[in-house]
């Protein structure tokens, strides 16, 4: 079976892990209009290439980025998120106007 | 039909048919470029000259002529899904194959034998239920059925895999087969008699698009201009998208299949169960075709996995428990362009003249003469017929996608 190497509980059998989808940035939904809210929730780069990408480790509910090959399977590393949210991300719910 | 097939078999001698004229050079423009010699492109093709007289069409294959995703498939035709939108379109397919043969007078070994699909859970007996009734309410031919049914209709299915027995079946009369190759060459043949050019080895590797409107393409042999251009292709419909510029909502995934050694007959329906992620069906040679869900992760490469093949032969073991014995004669993966709403994207796109017929994921063969059809008739007149408009690349950020879980793989 194919292994992936967990940051956080080490190298596993890929079974174990959930595919999560690109990684891409979330636009602020208050101030972006619906065709960036659209692109950012339904549209895919679905790159033949190296990609980022979320995956999990299941067991443990552990999310991590990881850089895959996606035409050789080659996963090249896999990282914690850390390393790319360096700031807190502030989710303060908004009053919905009405 | 039958007439000329006995003066043949009477004849003194058995004329050679010559099935596609032999290549040609690349002519410098043509009205209509379809990217893609898989079904979908030489019947949007065969449609053009048929219905609307627009002859001046090259198909262009980076292979070779349904070599692709077309070939791929396990060749299952069905129309009993679950939206409104999908069914009508779907039941239209259908009654195209029906024909096909005599359309052609060349046999696509079309076999209508029946689709059951297996409810484990009271929640899908439920969504069979609604799926039976918006099929019997366009015209399809749906029901559900109970376990005694299922019994007579396919005596060797074991009724209680594991822990989760069978409460009901999706009983669809329609569903059938056909061989996917003969549909390509059938629709090549019959398309390039009436002067459609179909250029295989020949891969598009750029598009010229000049004030928002294509109007030529770059090919490993030359640059040639083009009216319009449809893309019709599978598997890398995302590179081709980028290529035009255009955003889409898909996402690449292998989906792996096998067959087994020959059997007597001993199963006229297709079969299928969403729980088990499997569906199983005989070909009219006796092999057994499994094939399951896409793979759990996107990629652009037809590799197989051990694992996904353990767990699709555990779970048709269970319901055919015999086959345990059976021996793999072939295994492979296609690539399935699956979209979040299971439909697929037709019709126009950002680009003037540049026509769309993507995303096919796991229902591309099944729609072929449909969506010749439509798509000729898109291409011939510049509006989008009623029957895909649905479909369109729009719907998404517009919000009002066709949510197609009666779609193969639709567990995601």
């Amino acid at each position: 079976m194919k292994l992936l190497h967990c940051p956080l509980n080490g190298l596993r059998n890929i079974s174990e892990f959930t595919y999560g989808g690109e990684f891409k940035r979330m636009p602020d939904p208050a101030t972006c209009s619906d065709i960036e809210w659209a692109d950012y929730v339904f549209n895919s780069d679905n790159e033949a290439g190296i990609v980022t990408e979320w995956w999990m480790h299941t067991p443990s509910s552990y999310w991590f980025l990881a850089e895959r090959h996606t035409v050789t399977d080659e996963v090249i590393r896999t990282f914690d998120a850390r390393e790319v949210f360096n700031a807190r991300v502030d989710f303060a719910a908004r009053e919905i106007a009405g | 039909m039958p007439f000329n097939l006995l003066k043949y078999g009477l004849g003194a001698e058995y004329p050679a048919e010559v099935d596609l004229p032999p290549p040609k050079e690349l002519k410098s423009s043509y009205d209509v470029v379809i990217i893609g010699g898989g079904g979908h492109g030489v019947a949007i093709a065969y449609y053009l000259a048929k219905y609307h007289g627009i002859t001046n069409v090259a198909v262009l294959e980076k292979s070779y002529l349904g070599g692709g995703n077309t070939a791929r498939n396990t060749a299952v035709i069905r129309s009993n899904y679950l939206t409104s939108e999908g069914v009508k379109f779907y039941i239209e397919s259908v009654k195209l194959f029906e024909n096909l043969s005599n359309e052609f007078n060349f046999n696509i070994m079309y076999s209508e034998r029946g689709q059951l699909t297996l409810a484990h859970t009271d929640a899908t007996v439920r969504a069979f239920r609604q799926r039976a009734e918006v099929n019997k309410h366009f015209g399809g031919r749906t029901e559900m059925i109970d376990r005694q049914q299922i019994r007579e209709l396919v005596p060797s299915l074991n009724l209680d895999p594991g822990h989760i027995p069978v409460l009901a079946g999706l009983w669809h009369m329609s569903g059938g087969t056909a061989r996917h190759d003969a549909v390509a060459w059938g629709y090549a043949k019959e398309a390039a008699k009436r002067g459609v050019e179909i250029h295989q080895l020949t891969e598009v590797q750029d598009l010229v698009i000049e004030n928002g409107a294509i109007t030529a393409v770059k090919t490993n042999r030359g640059t040639i201009k083009c009216g319009c251009a449809v893309q019709a292709i599978a598997g890398a419909s995302s590179l081709m998208l980028k290529k035009a510029g255009i955003r889409a909502p898909i996402q690449t995934f292998p989906l792996q299949a096998m067959v087994t050694q020959p059997f007597k007959p001993f199963l006229d329906p297709l079969v299928s169960s969403s729980a088990l992620h499997c569906y199983v069906q005989q070909t009219s040679r006796g092999e057994v075709v499994f094939g399951g869900g896409s793979d759990p992760y996107p990629l652009y490469n037809t590799r197989s996995t051990l694992d996904l093949k353990e767990s699709l032969l555990a779970h048709a073991i269970e319901m055919f428990p015999f086959l345990a014995n059976a021996k793999l004669m072939r295994q492979w993966a296609g690539i399935t362009d699956m979209t979040p709403d299971y439909s697929p994207i037709m019709g126009l796109s950002p680009v003037k003249n540049y026509y769309l017929d993507a995303g096919w994921g796991t229902w591309g063969f099944k729609a072929t003469p449909i969506v010749g059809k439509t798509m000729a008739e898109m291409v011939a007149t510049g509006k989008t017929p009623e029957l895909i408009a649905p479909f369109a690349l729009e719907r998404f950020s517009r919000f009002i996608q066709v949510n197609e879980m009666g779609a193969t793989a639709a567990s995601h």
